[in-house]
């Protein structure tokens, strides 16, 4: 392989790829980012044998062949080469080894054969659907913040993508949830997604996608999603993520999606979460004590002394005096971007809803906490 | 030289022979009586002492205290059985090779724990500076404005070892000096019923005598190399200067400088704070596959949350021991994202960790604990799921 690219587009493409290799490898192939130069396009590849990355950029003139190379090394070295430079990538001279030439600087980097590469195979994809950049990223924003870290709840470990029904309307949804709040974000199902089965995508390779939707452009690209129930593709322009899926059944979740709380709390959303922020100063344990147009948020801490502050809402239901844990409601708050919150509470241990006045497209679902 | 009786606890300013009132001849003189304050109190082979007391007709009898048959150890042998070698922590078998003719007696850990209460109850009407180690010993400190009575500490615990033997019906030895660490090795020299002390005028010439691994923090492993280096008593170690002990031994050798002086500023805290719970049992026979040592952590899980129930704490690190059949120690741990102290939240963690590490060997004990402790409040917040 022989070619020469410019240092721009070799970054962005190897940005695609580059973030899904472990520093820590067992098995070093898996290090390396696989390059194979091809019909005037160069592929990369990297995988952690879970997630699998292509990300093609066109080259001119390139001498085909493939090699791989130390991932974040080469990542590293493009990252500090100028601005506009011209990259020379070659590997026909010695197999073991690639060099790098820009400017006046050479590199030599150790390779691996790229026949050595492990490739994931997906099988058969039977379902297929095309989404807008900016749906999966609200699908995805508005819900990963309550994926479960606990292992030992591993089918809590990412977001539970199916098809549902919102009185009568079909609807793809999102679903995320720790035990201690969940978040649902649901968009018209799109053609092609009805008789999908649900299934959850990792954490991580939530994340690896949502940094691909950071590229310039991206919201407005459509993203081709297919998937079958071990397997999921996004298609994403010249960008090709492959992944496993968490083999597991969520939980019904329907079921802890209060119905009929009636003490409705609405109030301003943004003033609310500043409030929140600057109480849980003092402990993360924020109580709300809400009467007829107003609440009281106070937070007590044996070491660091009390915090109170008063916010006019609109409330006219029995008074209520209920615990949340801060971080909970400001991750919400941070995904409500109207200006008005409505919060259904029931009493002070069931769980309570929280959406954005103006959007009910995302539900968001949380336990209180005993203060 | 100031002396006391420990019959009756009666103070003479000078030296006698005998006690003025009570004309016994249990008499502690020291120079230093008076002054010194910082006692270590030990029960005399407690869980066996508790034993006896609550069945007299083993009174006379070697009885030894932990479970009998395969892998069982000694938790304690009286002194009856001690003539015949029996010793704590030595394995069940072989005490009973020495001692054949002993009663074993399971242990009863809530008995024991409930008689540690009253003992410290009464440790508590002297001083509120009680810090316990265990069940059975505890760190008194009796200085002037800390003690609640303005009595010499020596006779405030005279007073305590009689009270202790007659309300509770066990003995104890005390250990009386100016620092734990002293206290400590006092209490250990003379027992059972034992009384020592040891002032600051004789402490280094009393240490120097002693062999390196009377020194708490000096273990098997670093008393071996200390004699291999040629330095066989406390003696030796006392002319080493700091930086040579620091070279040999690491930080430690700074600690260890201090204390073969005689020197110790850890100071007598009640609320020593629990850093970590943990619970752990060994197998009749070594066990390998995964689902053999899984089922054990169930057991073990659900006495850890017992205890944290009882301590009303709770922990977000989940640590998980293993000990190999060639007794190679290994610990694993993982971090919750809250505190628990719910058993199968325990059980959960610790067997994601055990996954991990089955496969290759054998093992002879395994144990969970919790550390990063919290109060129980903070645990396990309610969850969506949860039933």
């Amino acid at each position: 392989m022989k070619l020469t690219i410019e240092r721009a587009a070799l970054l962005r493409t190897l940005g695609h790829v580059q973030s899904v290799v472990e520093r820590r490898n067992t098995i070093p192939i898996l290090s390396n980012v696989l390059l194979r130069a091809e019909d005037g396009r160069l592929a990369l590849s990297a995988t952690d044998m879970d997630i699998e990355i292509v990300a093609r950029t066109p080259v001119e003139g390139a001498n085909s062949g493939a090699t791989t190379a130390p991932a974040h090394t080469l990542y590293d070295i493009v990252r500090k080469l100028r601005e506009g430079a011209q990259i020379e990538l070659d590997s026909t001279h010695d197999k073991g080894q690639m060099v790098l030439r820009s400017g006046r600087s050479t590199f030599t980097l150790t390779c691996l054969p790229p026949e050595d590469y492990p490739l994931m195979s997906t099988g058969e994809l039977a379902h297929a659907f095309t989404i807008t950049g900016a749906e999966l990223k609200r699908l995805i924003d508005r819900t990963r913040f309550a994926i479960s870290t606990e292992e030992t709840r591993y089918y809590l470990n990412g977001i539970y993508l199916h098809a549902a029904r919102n009185n009568e309307v079909p609807m793809l949804r999102a679903v995320a949830t720790d035990g201690h709040r969940l978040a649902r974000m649901e968009i018209p199902l799109p053609e092609g997604a009805s008789g999908m089965p649900g299934v959850i995508v990792p954490r991580k390779t939530v994340g690896e996608v949502r940094k691909l939707l950071d590229a310039d452009g991206a919201a407005e690209q459509d993203i081709v999603i297919s998937l079958s129930d071990t397997k999921i593709r996004f298609v994403m322009g010249d960008t090709v993520l492959n992944s496993k899926l968490i083999d597991g059944t969520f939980p019904d979740y329907d079921r802890v999606i209060p119905s009929g709380n009636d003490k409705i709390l609405e109030l301003e959303s943004k003033p609310f979460a500043e409030a929140v922020d600057r109480v849980s100063t003092i402990s993360r344990a924020v109580k709300l004590v809400i009467e007829r147009g107003s609440v009281n948020l106070s937070a007590t801490s044996p070491e660091h002394g009390t915090a109170s502050e008063e916010l006019e809402v609109r409330y006219n239901a029995a008074p209520l005096e209920v615990g949340f844990n801060a971080r909970y409601l400001l991750d919400i708050a941070a995904q409500i971007e109207g200006e008005g919150a409505r919060i259904a509470l029931a009493d002070a241990a069931s769980p309570a809803v929280m959406q954005d006045a103006a959007d009910s497209s995302a539900i968001y679902v949380l336990m209180p906490m005993r203060v | 030289m100031p002396a006391l009786c420990r019959d009756c606890a009666h103070w003479h300013e000078g030296g006698v022979g005998r006690c003025v009132t009570c004309d016994s001849e249990r008499l502690v003189a020291h120079a230093e009586l008076a002054a010194l304050a910082i006692a270590h109190i030990d029960c005399d082979a407690f869980y066996a002492a508790v034993e006896k007391r609550d069945n007299p007709s083993l009174k006379d009898k070697p009885v030894i205290v932990g479970h009998e048959g395969g892998r069982g150890v000694v938790l304690t042998a009286c002194y009856v059985a001690r003539k015949f070698g029996p010793r704590s922590a030595m394995p069940m078998y072989r005490a009973l090779e020495m001692c054949p003719h002993a009663v074993v007696v399971r242990p009863d850990m809530a008995k024991y724990r409930s008689v540690s209460n009253e003992i410290r109850a009464l440790f508590v009407q002297a001083t509120p500076l009680v810090e316990p180690l265990s069940l059975d010993e505890a760190y008194l400190d009796l200085s002037p404005g800390v003690r609640r009575f303005n009595h010499p500490p020596a006779l405030l615990l005279a007073r305590l070892q009689r009270a202790v033997e007659d309300r509770v019906g066990v003995t104890v030895t005390v250990g009386l000096s100016y620092n734990k660490f002293l206290a400590k090795l006092g209490s250990g020299l003379q027992k059972p019923r034992g009384f020592t002390v040891i002032g600051r005028a004789e402490a280094k010439a009393f240490l120097a005598k002693l062999p390196v691994d009377a020194i708490h923090g000096v273990g098997a492993a670093t008393a071996r190399r200390m004699v291999e280096a040629g330095l066989t008593t406390i003696a030796d170690l006392q002319v080493l200067p700091e930086d040579d002990l620091v070279a040999r031994f690491g930080t430690f050798g700074r600690r260890l400088a201090r204390l073969v002086q005689g020197e110790d500023s850890r100071s007598v805290s009640p609320h020593r704070e629990t850093k970590s719970v943990s619970t752990e049992s060994t197998f009749a026979r070594d066990l390998s596959s995964y689902d053999a040592l899984a089922a054990e952590l169930t057991d073990l899980a659900q006495h850890l949350a017992q205890r944290l129930e009882r301590a009303q704490l709770a922990g977000r690190t989940i640590v998980l021991k293993l000990k190999t059949g060639d007794f190679k120690n290994l610990t694993r741990q993982t971090r919750l994202a809250h505190p628990t102290r719910r058993a199968d939240v325990i059980v959960d963690a610790a067997r994601i960790l055990l996954r991990r590490e089955v496969g290759r060997r054998t093992y002879r004990l395994i144990g969970v604990g919790v550390t990063d402790i919290v109060p129980a409040d903070e645990a396990d917040p309610p969850d969506l799921f949860a039933n």
